[in-house]
């Protein structure tokens, strides 16, 4: 019960673009067209679930060694290595998956979502679950995390596509009308407050 | 003009990273819940700013192109490191309302986006007048944001009380809020630009 509790308050109660503020940059520059949208959300849910595990462990040795004040350091260079090893893996086992995903990954390093849940995931605890923390409690909060950038991503870009053709007033068009779309959206993911 | 005061004034109009450029949305719309908070997360990414500037252009001519990105990275997260630690330190009250944000300055693309395009190919005064510039664009919209979202959520500014709390529209101090007054603010910047 508890994990599902971790995944219904991750991917909607407090999903990570509207409540969070997590990952706004690629939020508004991927979302033009659907087929990029779920481009790029299937690459943040491999990355972000990938590199919170990693980070995980990696912390545990920090805090062995007492260095946890090198924790940004150690975490961002991590996750931008990590990036390309998987960008070098994916394009020698998997083309057809690289070409899917190719251009979004090297993208990814400065999704701050990327960072933003590694570090959450190091200094969260799940009492409020009635869980402990660990690995797997860490690997599926995270998990559950994507797939909710994954949803508003593709929620928005479904409604910017409808959004071409309306007629929009002058100063509003291009990037005002996207962000006020994102806060009418963020109106509604509101609602779910409380259930968790 | 002269060339330095030229870089100064780019950053706070011409290129304004908020505004203009649409750099660094998160902090943007995270941390502008008041106009305290906005201000001090403005003045925090432009201490990083204006060092990391500096640092780089020193080093401009002694990185390797080809791991160029990585030691830019390494220069950013060691300043922020040192603001964090300061924050935690000296101000724990605004270190638990800027919380997450700020170890993410590492990835604000304002950062790197200015090592990248203007330290990495200027001398260091002029990359310190660039990072000055740019910093104080991005604080001038963070406490503009914060002010506005303030007053409609609170009515106060910087505490001071405009109008009766009572009247306050609480969704701009919430997430929602965040998003539809940055609209409005890009709007009305927009069409100033356009005149």
């Amino acid at each position: 019960m508890g994990y599902l509790l971790i995944i219904i308050a991750a991917i909607l109660v407090n999903n990570i673009v509207f409540s969070q503020f997590l990952g706004i940059c690629p939020f508004l520059g991927v979302s033009k067209k659907l087929d990029t949208a779920y481009g790029m959300s299937a690459a943040v849910i491999f990355v972000l679930t990938l590199a919170t595990i990693v980070t995980y462990l990696i912390n545990l040795l920090l805090i062995k060694w007492e260095l946890e004040f090198l924790q940004t350091i150690v975490f961002i260079l991590v996750i931008a290595a990590l990036v390309q090893l998987v960008e070098i893996i994916l394009k020698k086992i998997s083309p057809a998956l690289y070409s899917a995903l190719g251009i979004f990954l090297p993208l990814i390093t400065t999704n701050c979502a990327v960072l933003g849940v590694a570090i959450n995931v190091a200094t969260k605890n799940f009492n409020a679950y009635g869980l402990d923390y660990n690995l797997l409690t860490g690997t599926i909060f995270a998990f559950a995390t994507a797939v909710g950038y994954g949803l508003s991503l593709v929620l928005f870009t479904g409604v910017r596509e409808q959004l071409k053709l309306a007629d929009i007033p002058e100063g509003m068009q291009g990037t005002p009308i996207a962000i006020l779309t994102a806060g009418l959206l963020a109106m509604a993911f509101m609602g779910f407050s409380g259930v968790v | 003009m002269s060339k330095n005061a030229k870089i100064l004034l780019n950053g706070l109009v011409n290129e304004n990273p908020t505004f203009v450029l649409l750099l660094g949305m998160c902090p943007t719309l995270a941390t502008t819940t008041s106009a305290i908070n906005g201000l001090s997360m403005g003045v925090a990414t432009t201490f990083v700013l204006i060092c990391s500037n500096i640092v780089i252009s020193l080093l401009r001519n002694l990185i390797p192109d080809k791991v160029h990105i990585p030691a830019y990275i390494v220069v950013i997260a060691s300043f922020v490191t040192v603001v964090q630690l300061c924050v935690s330190a000296y101000m724990p009250a605004l270190n638990d309302s800027l919380g997450l944000f700020i170890p993410l300055i590492v990835v604000n693309c304002i950062v790197l986006g200015r090592a990248e395009s203007f330290a990495a190919k200027n001398g260091p005064v002029a990359s310190m007048m660039d990072g000055i510039g740019i910093g104080l664009g991005f604080t001038y919209a963070l406490t503009l944001l914060g002010m506005i979202r303030e007053l409609l959520g609170t009515g106060k500014v910087f505490d001071v009380t405009i109008f009766s709390e009572d009247y306050g529209m609480l969704v701009f101090v919430l997430a929602p809020g965040a998003f539809i007054a940055l609209a409005y603010l890009i709007a009305v910047v927009n069409k100033i630009r356009n005149k």
